[in-house]
């Protein structure tokens, strides 16, 4: 399977009204787990975050593809 | 400063009540726009109303200005949305810019074949003037200007006002209160009720400006641009070539300084350009809470709208949750009122009430918090995802710059039947209706035209016309007197000639009906007077619908129905 770009939030046993909504669940959720956290911690809080994740999705030519995208997008100085 | 709007002054009269007591059964406190629709609503079904407001003119300045497509439908049924369509501009779509670069848009009404756009742009006091003008063609609808209501006693059976004017004070004991005094609601504070939420720490400036310019009418939302480093800016499309914009200015700007024109005029000349030349219409520099009290209804006093709950003006959820505040008030009064239902149906006005106003703060305080960053982490996720929505369908869905307010669902409120048959689609109990087109005696219209202020059971025919002693058997039922307006939704115009003269039909003229509300031969749909659905079924009954009404309006005798 190709990596996902089209928005993909969803919540089992939750029914959905407003198509906006899942993915705001999914943001307030993530800015509220940084919650008190200090810059360097937000930023282990992240790199933990993405060992999690990726160990989750596990097919590697996805994560490569994830990997490149992000790179890609990086601001240059 | 220039001025497109002359306010107008509504006479004062002296009441004959001063000096001594009178007795009132409903009273409304507050001719906002909330207060108002309250107010006429209740008179539309047929009550005596006072009417009172501490000023003697409509909203002054820049206050609300988006009115969502359910406030229009809210309206309609009211007598004044076709005033705030000619009069407003309506729009669709909304852009959203990063920097100089569009990121986003969206278009609040993808569907077609609904009579109301997704939002109309109109300035609070055109609003407020023409719910007026219909307040003033109800007889039972009486308004007192510069009538202020300076003490409240509240009790089990009803309240004693206090009431003060220009020739003294005079005391009114009233059945029914409705307060809707606004955001400092001075009954609240009266009656020592409390109102707790989240303040949050920035300010932001409104100018609106007068100017002829070719911009589309859409929303247009910008997050740092080149203009404004650092801060958001919105501008909007207002009625008479007013333009909207309203600049972010952080916490710790001076509100006094940054109203100064020499301040303001060189903030918007950089934000459009020297080609445009412009006037300033108002400016002011507000902040925000979202709050709520903890019950809208104390004894049997009833707060709506900002008295009651507050949001950040991001998704324009103020005064177009306030207007639902009275659309769900109103009739559950005119039971209780008229003995078809107990007390108790009043407490659902809190539930179902309490409930939109926690999802309005909840997407408000999502958009402020999106809009501006709290910490350094939430800031760099922010614009990671305005940058990776440039490409990336997902991120653009998480661009949060408002989420422009739309009715809630009021899924798992006790007035509901839950289902008991598969139906596919949104329109569950609780759902507030979608519209469709429906052709009625041969002319063109609106389902939501036909619904409203009374009980209605809407039960589709497709290829057969629906039995004539189920018709007339779903037709008698009652509850505690109460009974529904029963329409028969046609899948063509033959099928509704059979119907013939046994019900009222509506024409399910292009079939949205059928598709919006998953609808098969047979299928009904019990919906409240607030057009909201109630219960639905594959097949009516006499003792669904007498069950479904029945727990509707808290008359349930079932011991396990949650009405209490």
């Amino acid at each position: 399977m190709p990596l996902m770009t089209e928005p993909n939030f969803k919540e089992f046993d939750r029914p959905v009204f407003r198509e906006f909504s899942p993915g705001d669940d999914f943001y307030e959720a993530l800015i509220a787990a940084h919650e008190g956290l200090s810059e360097a911690q937000s930023h282990e809080f992240n790199a933990k975050l993405v060992l999690f994740l990726s160990n989750h999705i596990g097919d590697l030519r996805v994560l490569r593809e994830a990997f490149r995208l992000a790179r890609e997008s990086v601001t240059q100085p | 400063m220039l001025s497109t709007y002359s306010y107008p002054k509504f006479d004062y009269r002296r009441p004959a009540e001063i000096g001594g007591r009178a007795a009132r059964q409903i009273v409304v406190v507050g001719a906002g726009p909330v207060g108002l629709a309250t107010a006429i609503d209740l008179a539309q079904l047929g009550h005596s109303v006072l009417l009172l407001d501490d000023d003697n003119t409509v909203s002054v300045g820049s206050r609300g200005l988006c009115y969502a497509k359910r406030t229009l439908e809210i309206l309609d049924r009211l007598g004044a949305g076709q005033h705030v369509m000619d009069k407003g501009v309506s729009w669709n779509v909304g852009r959203t810019f990063n920097g100089s670069d569009e990121v986003y848009s969206f278009n609040l009404s993808p569907e077609p074949d609904h009579e109301r756009p997704g939002m109309i742009n109109l300035q609070q006091y055109y609003l407020e003037e023409f719910l007026l003008k219909r307040a003033n063609e109800l007889t039972n609808l009486e308004i007192r200007w510069q009538n202020k209501v300076v003490a409240v006693d509240a009790h089990k059976t009803g309240s004693t006002i206090t009431v003060e004017t220009a020739d003294g004070n005079y005391l009114l004991d009233v059945e029914w209160l409705i307060v809707g005094d606004g955001a400092r609601s001075g009954i609240r504070r009266l009656l020592g009720l409390d109102i707790e939420g989240r303040v949050f720490q920035d300010r932001f400036l409104i100018a609106d400006v007068v100017m002829k310019a070719d911009f589309p009418a859409e929303r247009w939302f910008w997050f740092d641009p080149p203009f404004h480093p650092n801060q958001s800016v919105l501008l909007h499309r207002e009625a008479d070539n007013v333009w909207r914009i309203d600049f972010q200015l952080g916490w710790d700007a001076d509100p006094e300084e940054e109203k100064k024109p020499e301040k303001v005029i060189p903030r918007i000349r950089a934000m459009l350009g020297e080609q445009h030349a412009f006037d300033l219409e108002w400016v002011s520099v507000y902040t925000f809470q979202c709050r709520r009290m903890k019950n809208f209804r104390h004894e049997r006093v009833f707060f709506v709208g900002d008295a009651a709950h507050q949001v950040s003006p991001f998704g324009a959820r103020g005064a177009n949750s306030g207007l639902q505040d009275a659309d769900n008030l109103a009739w559950k009064l005119m039971l209780v009122i008229n003995g078809s239902a107990p007390e108790r149906l009043l407490d659902t006005y809190h539930e179902e009430r309490s409930y939109a106003a926690d999802e309005n703060i909840m997407n408000s305080t999502r958009s402020t918090d999106f809009i501006t960053p709290k910490s350094a982490v939430s800031k760099l996720f922010r614009n990671s995802v305005l940058d990776l929505a440039r490409q990336h369908r997902f991120a653009r869905a998480l661009v949060n710059s408002g989420r422009l307010s739309v009715p809630s669902f009021l899924y798992h409120s006790s007035l509901n039947t839950p289902d008991q048959e598969q139906f596919s689609g949104k329109m569950i109990p609780g759902a507030p209706m979608e519209d469709a087109p429906m052709v009625s005696e041969g002319k063109p219209g609106w389902l939501l035209r036909h619904i409203g202020n009374t009980f209605v059971l809407l039960v589709y025919a497709d290829h057969q016309p629906i039995a004539a002693d189920l018709i007339q058997e779903l037709q008698d039922c009652r509850v505690r007197g109460l009974a529904v307006r029963l329409f028969v939704v046609a899948a063509d115009a033959k099928l509704a000639a059979a119907v013939g003269t046994q019900a009222r039909v509506l024409i399910d003229c292009k079939g949205r009906f059928k598709e919006r509300y998953d609808a098969v031969h047979g299928t009904a749909y019990l919906v409240r007077p607030d057009q909201h659905v109630a219960a639905r079924w594959r097949t009516a009954s006499r003792e669904r619908l007498v069950a479904a009404l029945a727990r509707a309006t808290c008359n349930s005798t079932i011991r396990s129905a949650p009405c209490h």
